[in-house]
């Protein structure tokens, strides 16, 4: 790569800062130099969040419908399954697929929520409820653009 | 030289004078920085060739997110292992099981003044731009302060310091999932001095190594085979998934080349660039040549991902197909594997 061609595309960084890479210059020496980002990768940086944004938005729907606790979407914002969360909060899988249930989840006392709250860095009341729409950092471009249904 | 030092209460406000250097690439970027801190004049790019970072395996079996692996570099902490081993150095390796346990070894170490690296994920690091905040346990950093609650980390892939609180870096040394860390921090124990160093050896056996096992890995899925069989499996896509899930399955190969870690092209690259430097420094001019040869490959690479990236975003040309797709990366695997030959060839003289 010349260091003319180095790529300027903004997307995932969204300061200041640049992550550098190896150009050859002039002489055809390598030097480091700083980019912006890069196309391909915003493309398939992009892709990823979308998909995120499906999984939060899909349990926001079964959740409004009655059919889901709201540890669900706190899940799915977190890039979380059901495998993940066990290993991080040390409950066990059946119990957080029980805990995935609306009835279930609803009599958990605030100490068996604990380990959910500390780990997803919120207090219990937010826990417990869940936003009306999808609204996250980094899928906000999707969710204007309409392709999250 | 050997470091030790006698520890002393932490005080309020802690600054280890580390020369922070902006990397490529996390794994080679502590190295570089770590082994600078100590004297020693070694670049990222000579770390990853000492390093023997170059490498490829498509590995389907293996799920990131539910898509098949790709990887572009050699295994996690396999560039560190082998450069402090070729180089002569002896460092201090620790794991932990209790998080309070590995908070209080780092603090201690800190208060003896030492920098130390630490393996963490990334998704629990605040300072990472939203955009890059996954589940990925592949993380390299160094600590070289502390400010109150808050540490003070040279992280390389960053331009500057950058700080973050404990109950973050807690959390992030203790990400769980594929490849946990579980609290790993290294740090030099004994470092050799400079003029004692036989990097002629160190380089020769990096690039060895590289060669060795991109031509003769005795399994299809790495190596040159592995850039060949997922040139296959490129064209079998469509037919086998289908056109939505393909484009998951393109867009995740992109992902692995050019965004977790450096990526496929970055690390071509950064060969070459090793290659030019171990030229001059250990006096075999002849790699010079072969390191516009490493760049073009690299060139090849980010064209395969600029056509990935267009098919993705379903605004490809005529021809931008998965054939073609897959020809890009036959026509990589020949001009590596040509590069690789000679190389071992030089080796051996």
């Amino acid at each position: 790569m010349n260091i003319h061609e180095v790529p300027q595309d903004r997307g995932m960084i969204t300061d200041e800062r640049r992550e550098v890479c190896y150009a050859v210059d002039e002489n055809g020496r390598y030097v480091l130099a700083g980019s912006a980002g890069w196309e391909p990768k915003n493309i398939a940086n992009q892709q990823a969040w979308n998909l995120i944004g499906q999984m939060a938005a899909r349990a926001l729907e079964k959740i409004h419908a009655g059919q889901k606790s709201p540890l669900a979407y706190h899940m799915a914002v977190h890039q979380m399954d059901v495998g993940l969360l066990a290993r991080y909060t040390g409950i066990s899988r059946l119990r957080i697929w029980l805990h995935l249930k609306p009835g279930p989840f609803q009599r958990l006392t605030d100490r068996d929520l604990k380990p959910y709250a500390d780990i997803f860095d919120i207090s219990i009341e937010t826990l417990k409820s869940v936003p009306d729409t999808l609204r996250h950092h980094a899928f906000s471009e999707t969710i204007h653009d309409g392709s999250v249904q | 030289m050997s470091i030790t030092a006698q520890p002393a209460a932490l005080p309020e406000t802690l600054q280890i004078d580390f020369h922070h250097h902006q990397a490529a690439h996390c794994e080679s970027g502590v190295c570089a920085n770590l082994l600078r801190h100590y004297g020693i004049d070694i670049s990222e790019a000579m770390a990853f060739g000492i390093g023997s970072g170059l490498f490829f395996a498509y590995l389907p079996f293996i799920r990131v997110n539910g898509l098949p692996l790709t990887t572009y570099r050699c295994e996690v902490g396999g560039i560190l292992k082998r450069v402090f081993r070729r180089l002569g150095c002896k460092i201090d390796w620790q794991t932990f099981k209790d998080p309070e346990a590995a908070m209080a070894a780092l603090d201690a170490k800190l208060a003896c003044g030492i920098a130390v690296a630490c393996r963490t994920g990334g998704y629990w690091l605040p300072y990472f731009p939203p955009a890059f905040r996954f589940h990925f346990n592949m993380h390299n950093l160094v600590v070289c302060g502390k400010k109150g609650d808050d540490y003070i980390i040279s992280d390389p892939v960053f331009p500057d310091l950058e700080t973050c609180p404990a109950k973050d870096l807690r959390k992030a040394r203790f990400a769980k999932g594929a490849l946990a860390p579980k609290g790993a921090m290294y740090d030099l124990k004994t470092v050799p001095k400079m003029d004692e160093m036989d990097l002629a050896a160190a380089v020769c056996l990096g690039i060895r190594d590289v060669c060795r096992r991109m031509l003769y890995t005795p399994v299809p899925l790495i190596g040159i085979r592995g850039i060949r069989y997922l040139a296959g499996q490129i064209r079998k896509w469509p037919r086998r998934l289908g056109e939505a899930r393909t484009l998951l399955y393109v867009g995740q190969l992109i992902r692995m080349q050019e965004e977790i870690g450096t990526g496929g092209a970055g690390f071509r690259f950064m060969f070459a660039a090793f290659l030019q430097e171990a030229a001059d420094r250990v006096a075999m001019p002849q790699l010079l040549d072969l390191s516009p040869a490493m760049t073009a490959v690299g060139d090849q690479w980010r064209r395969f991902a600029v056509m990935a990236g267009r098919i993705c975003k379903g605004r490809a040309s005529a021809d931008e197909t998965y054939e073609n797709m897959a020809l890009l990366l036959h026509s990589c695997a020949d001009a590596e594997t040509a590069i690789y030959r000679e190389l071992l060839r030089l080796m051996k003289a």
